[in-house]
Order: C-alpha cells, then sequence, then structure tokens
C-alpha cells in the first residue's frame, strides 16, 4: 500500500477517534466487542478463565495438598475421596495435576511477557537505527534462530536447580521472540516515513522517546496477539522439557513432569495421563482461540463468516 | 542469482562457525563430566580423574579457551573429539545419523506435502465442509505437544493390538532384533515400525503447513493472472495447479526453513520416547552422562541441518519465483 492509499484508508475506517462530528466509539472499545462477537473467542476466554479458576481457587476444595502421600491408596481409581484417582506414591492426582498447572501457567504468562517485550524493543531499535545497530541485532536474531531452543535450553539445565525457576523463564523466553521481531523491525522500517514520527524527528524528540511514545504504540495490536500465542508456546515448550526432566525440577511438579510419570503407568492406569494430558490440551487450545480471535478483533479488514 | 547464493553461504558459514562455539562453551560450563566419577565404587584418586578427563579433554581445570581451541582444531580436521566412554564420537554419530535422517526425511515429506494439498484443498472449497473439519483438526493437533502425541498414540496402538488380538503397530524401536522372514518379511516389520513415529513427527507438520497454506492460496486465488489464465482457455483445475498453487507456494517455502528447527526437536522426542536410537536420543542421553563433546558435536550437526534447510529454501524460492533468479 502507498502512502496515500493508506491515509484514505485511515479515513474510511471507522474507530478512529476525533473525527467527524458524531464521537467515533474507541479502538479499544471496537476491538472488545468484536472479540466477544467472534463466537471462538469468547469460548476460549470462558475457558481460560476457568482454567485459572481451577488451577488457584481448585486446590482449596480438594482436603488433599499436592505434597501429602495416601498410604491407603496406591494407584486407586477415581473415587469420592480422590477425584482423580490416585499415583504410585499415594498422591491425589487432583491436587497435584492443579499444583502443575499453576506452575505450568505462570511460568507460560511469564515467558511470554518477557519474550513480547524483547522482540518489541530489539525490532524496534533495529528498525529504528540503520547500520550497524540493525546489523548487529539482525545477526543475533539469525543466530539465536539457527540453535535450535530446545538443546540449548536441555544443556543449560543443569543450572536450574531447585527454586531457579525464573532463570528458567528467562531462558525460556530467550527463544521466543525472534520471528516476531522480525516483523516488527520490517514494520518499524516503515512507520518511520510516516509523517508523525518525521514530525515528531523534526521537533527535536529524542530517538529513544519516538520508539517508546510512537512507535510501538502503533504495533500494539501484533504485539498483543503475538504475547498472546507465545502463551501456548511457552507452555508447550515448558512442558517438552520438563518431560525429559530438562525443565521444572522435583519436588516441584509442572505439565510436563506429571504427563511424564503419568505416561509409564497409563496403559492400566489411565486417569494418572488423561486428566493431565487433557487439561493441558483443552488450556493450550483456549489460549490459541483467543490469540486467534484477537488477531481478527484487531484487523479491520477481516470478515468471518456467521 | 549465483552472487547472492555465495553471500548466504558465506553468511550460513559464520552463523554455523558461532553457534557450534556457542554450543560448545555452554555444553562445556553447564556440563560437569568429573561428577560421573563421584559414585564409582572404589572412588578413583583425583590425580587419575584429572588425567583421565584430561585425555577426553574434558577437564575442568584447563581453562576453557584452551578447552575449546583443542575442540575446534579437531572439528576443523573431522574430528569431533571423544565421547564421556573414551570412544570416539565421529563413531557414534556416523551410526546414528542414518536413523534420524530417515526419520526427519519421512516426517518432512508426509508433513509438507500433506499439509500443503490439505491447505490447497480447503482453500479451493473456503468455508465448505472440508474447509472447517480441517481447520478445526488443526487447531486440535496444534494443542497438543509431541510428547502428548507420542503417548497417546502408543496407547492407541496398544489398545488396538488388544483388540485385534495381532501386533500391528510395534512402537519400540526402528525393527525387530533376529527376525527371519527374509526380505519382505523385514520391509512389513520396518513400515510396522515405522507409521507411527512418522505420524508423531508429521501431524503438527500438517497443521502448520495447511493453515498456511490455505491462506496463501486464498490471497491468491482472487487474484488478477488467475482470473486471467481462465480467461485464456485454461480448465480451472490447470488454472489452480499451475498458477495458483505454484504462486502461493513461494511464501510457504520461506517458512519451511523455519519449521526445519522445530522439525529437529519433534524427531529427538519421537526417537527418545519410540526407543529410535538416534541422534535426538543421544542428545538426551549424553546431557545426562556429562557427555560435553557428543552433546557438542549433535550441535553443530543440527546448525549445519538448519542452515542447509534455510538453503534449500532459497534454492526453492528461486526455482519458483522468476524474480529472484532476475535479481
Amino acid at each position: 500500500m502507498t502512502l496515500p492509499e493508506e491515509e484514505v484508508a485511515e479515513e474510511l475506517t471507522p474507530g478512529v477517534p476525533g473525527r467527524g462530528p458524531r464521537r467515533a466509539p474507541s479502538r479499544g472499545r471496537v476491538v472488545v466487542r468484536r472479540f466477544l462477537r467472534s463466537r471462538q473467542g469468547a469460548a476460549g476466554l470462558a475457558v481460560l478463565v476457568v482454567m485459572f479458576l481451577l488451577a488457584f481457587a481448585g486446590p482449596l476444595l480438594s482436603p488433599w495438598s499436592y505434597t501429602d502421600r495416601d498410604f491407603t491408596a496406591f494407584l486407586q481409581p477415581p473415587s469420592a475421596s480422590h477425584w482423580f484417582g490416585t499415583l504410585q506414591t499415594g498422591a491425589d492426582v487432583y491436587a497435584v495435576t492443579l499444583r502443575g498447572m499453576q506452575k505450568s501457567l505462570i511460568v507460560g504468562l511469564l515467558a511470554a511477557l518477557v519474550s513480547t517485550a524483547l522482540a518489541a524493543l530489539v525490532g524496534a531499535f533495529a528498525g529504528y537505527f540503520p547500520g550497524w545497530a540493525d546489523r548487529t541485532l539482525t545477526w543475533l536474531t539469525d543466530l539465536l534462530l539457527v540453535l535450535p531452543a530446545f538443546l540449548i535450553l536441555a544443556i543449560m539445565s543443569p543450572v536450574f536447580g531447585e527454586g531457579t525457576w525464573a532463570l528458567f523463564v528467562l531462558m525460556l523466553s530467550l527463544f521466543l521472540w525472534m520471528v516476531t521481531s522480525k516483523i516488527v523491525r520490517s514494520m518499524t522500517v516503515s512507520l518511520k516515513r510516516r509523517e508523525f514520527i518525521q514530525a515528531a524527528r523534526f521537533m527535536g524528540v529524542r530517538p529513544v522517546t519516538i520508539i517508546f511514545r510512537h512507535v510501538l504504540p502503533n504495533l500494539s495490536s501484533l504485539l498483543i496477539v503475538d504475547a498472546t500465542l507465545n502463551v501456548s508456546a511457552a507452555i508447550l515448550t515448558e512442558t517438552s522439557l520438563s518431560y525429559f526432566g530438562f525443565g521444572i525440577q522435583p519436588p516441584d511438579v509442572s505439565f510436563g513432569t506429571l504427563i511424564a510419570d503419568g505416561s509409564k503407568t497409563a496403559v492400566y492406569a489411565p486417569w494418572t495421563f488423561w486428566f493431565v494430558a487433557g487439561l493441558l490440551v483443552v488450556t493450550v487450545l483456549a489460549v490459541n482461540l483467543v490469540g486467534d480471535a484477537l488477531r481478527d478483533a484487531f484487523d479491520p479488514t477481516s470478515t468471518r463468516p456467521r | 542469482m549465483a552472487g547472492f547464493l555465495a553471500r548466504r553461504l558465506l553468511n550460513y558459514v559464520v552463523l554455523v562457525a558461532v553457534a557450534a562455539s556457542l554450543a560448545y562453551m555452554l555444553a562445556a560450563t553447564a556440563l560437569d563430566p568429573r561428577s560421573n566419577y563421584a559414585d564409582r565404587t572404589p572412588k578413583p584418586p583425583p590425580a587419575v580423574i584429572d588425567a583421565q578427563l584430561t585425555a577426553l579433554n574434558l577437564n575442568d581445570r584447563v581453562p576453557l579457551l584452551e578447552r575449546y581451541a583443542v575442540w575446534a582444531g579437531g572439528v576443523l580436521h573431522g574430528d569431533l573429539g571423544k565421547n564421556v566412554t573414551g570412544s570416539p564420537v565421529n563413531d557414534d554419530i556416523a551410526r546414528r545419523a542414518g536413523v534420524t535422517f530417515r526419520l526427519v526425511l519421512l516426517g518432512m515429506i508426509v508433513g509438507s506435502v500433506g499439509g500443503v494439498l490439505l491447505g490447497a484443498l480447503a482453500a479451493v472449497r473456503q468455508y465448505g465442509w472440508f474447509d472447517r473439519v480441517s481447520t478445526g483438526l488443526s487447531f486440535a493437533v496444534l494443542a497438543v505437544p509431541v510428547v502428548v502425541l507420542a503417548n497417546m498414540l502408543i496407547l492407541f496402538a496398544t489398545w488396538v493390538n488388544d483388540r485385534l488380538g495381532t501386533q500391528v503397530f510395534l512402537v519400540s524401536g526402528e525393527y525387530t532384533g533376529g527376525l527371519d522372514t527374509g526380505f519382505w518379511g523385514s520391509v512389513l516389520d520396518r513400515i510396522q515400525h515405522l507409521v507411527l513415529p512418522t505420524v508423531s513427527l508429521s501431524l503438527a507438520l500438517v497443521a502448520v503447513f495447511s493453515r498456511y497454506q490455505r491462506n496463501m492460496m486464498l490471497d491468491v486465488l482472487g487474484a488478477d493472472f488467475v482470473r486471467t489464465a481462465r480467461a485464456k482457455g485454461l480448465s480451472r483445475r490447470a488454472a489452480l495447479t499451475r498458477h495458483a498453487l505454484r504462486t502461493a507456494l513461494v511464501p510457504v517455502m520461506t517458512y519451511f526453513a523455519f519449521t526445519f528447527g522445530a522439525l529437529l526437536t519433534g524427531a529427538t522426542f519421537t526417537e527418545k520416547i519410540f526407543g529410535w536410537h538416534g541422534l535426538g536420543e543421544q542428545l538426551i542421553n549424553s546431557i545426562f552422562t556429562n557427555d560435553v563433546n557428543t552433546v557438542a558435536a549433535i550441535a553443530l550437526l543440527a546448525a549445519v541441518a538448519v542452515l542447509c534447510a534455510s538453503l534449500a529454501s532459497d534454492l526453492l524460492h528461486a526455482a519458483l519465483d522468476p524474480r529472484v533468479r532476475a535479481g
């Protein structure tokens, strides 16, 4: 799209505030309305809210905590006292699963936030400052794309001891930002030629201020969608790493460690595997649906069939 | 065109060198081969441990850069060093590379061809039943990590085998050892072993590619050149396959390079869970045995593989898009 075309499109698009005699609805409100009107977005959000409630309020309902062992019931099927059954160690599957879900959700959310922030910063700086800054940052991005994330995280795993899950989150997010930062970079390059940025530059606003006040807010829709989709990517990566013992370390539990334990007994004790696996899949699915619906809600040209 | 490829190649070689060096440094700092000797009985004297570690170039008392120099010098001469038991890494890797290569190649072909076909079909009949079903399924598949999918497949196979009373799917290893059923018998045996790992590896790829191909195809279907192709008398099928599909493939090919790294990771999980003795399984084992040289060797191979995929996608891009060749 060339510049004049873009301007025309902007004038025709409803939702840009402050034009015309009638006050147009704010963009945020338009997006929220479009998001909630889409069936999959509303459903995904509802499921996600239920999952959060379950993870953080659910443990209060059960008499068992995730560290308890019931020495009268080993590997028992679901019953009134153990809603999801018990593991070989006598641990209550319901309590352990919800504890694992808490950890996975927190790790996923934090890793997504950090990696999107990183993508935004690196992409915007690379796009705004041509020359050596751009070349260095782009090269760094390419380098991290070449290194398989799983391999590096697995190598680093001896460093993640007990209680260092914050470091784990940081390392996880270090491998999720590259593709987005490439997109942010190319969008920043084209934003930089727009009049409002030019105007700010000629008024003498410092480049860093321009990036934070004018460039990044204009990419907010992309970044919000990306952060949402990164949550599911982070949860999936965390699960795989923990499955092989490279992520969250015992005695702490997460989806990955639980699935690894459950898969060994799944053939004759299906409740040790399917509850955890099911919750994981439903959570990730809900996050993906929300992300997809958000993308459509932010995109003024998208139309979907009713 | 030649200049473009040469510049790309040079850039890639530098990237591989830096990536492999970084992986070696990380592995050498994070892994601790000395701890392998800690729980041996009788406990060997420290001097013996030091001597052994030094012989394997694993001694953490030698400065990191010195160890790195020895390792890098060896790699330049095609020697990947020795593993913790003292046998050369080269032999081990060469034996295992074939296994991984077969698995990845098959998964890649099934995944990309299947995904592109599904996506193209879904786009041609947008919002038809096929489009809706494939969209829903790919959403579901993308929410299932490979580790869960592989375990589900194993459970499914056990269930099917129990129901039918015979072993239809074999879930462990690449082939049955000591089988004496002639050529066709062993081919059948290999296929029985191959089905589930291939499905577990390629299903996610099919989902990703079909979504991407569908969107690209939809962008192209309404374009003028497709209408022109129909107007000059091409049948709908010819216009769609020769013009629309080909054009829509170009961005998908670029995307291919990005998914290759994910494919290698998926192969690691698949190998470990299905008990194939490939590089991925070796990687996970060698991290647990603090085998720095093996880890570094596999990291090097992975980086080379990812960059070969990027180069291949550059070449395919050039083959499909005449503008790249001209420029």
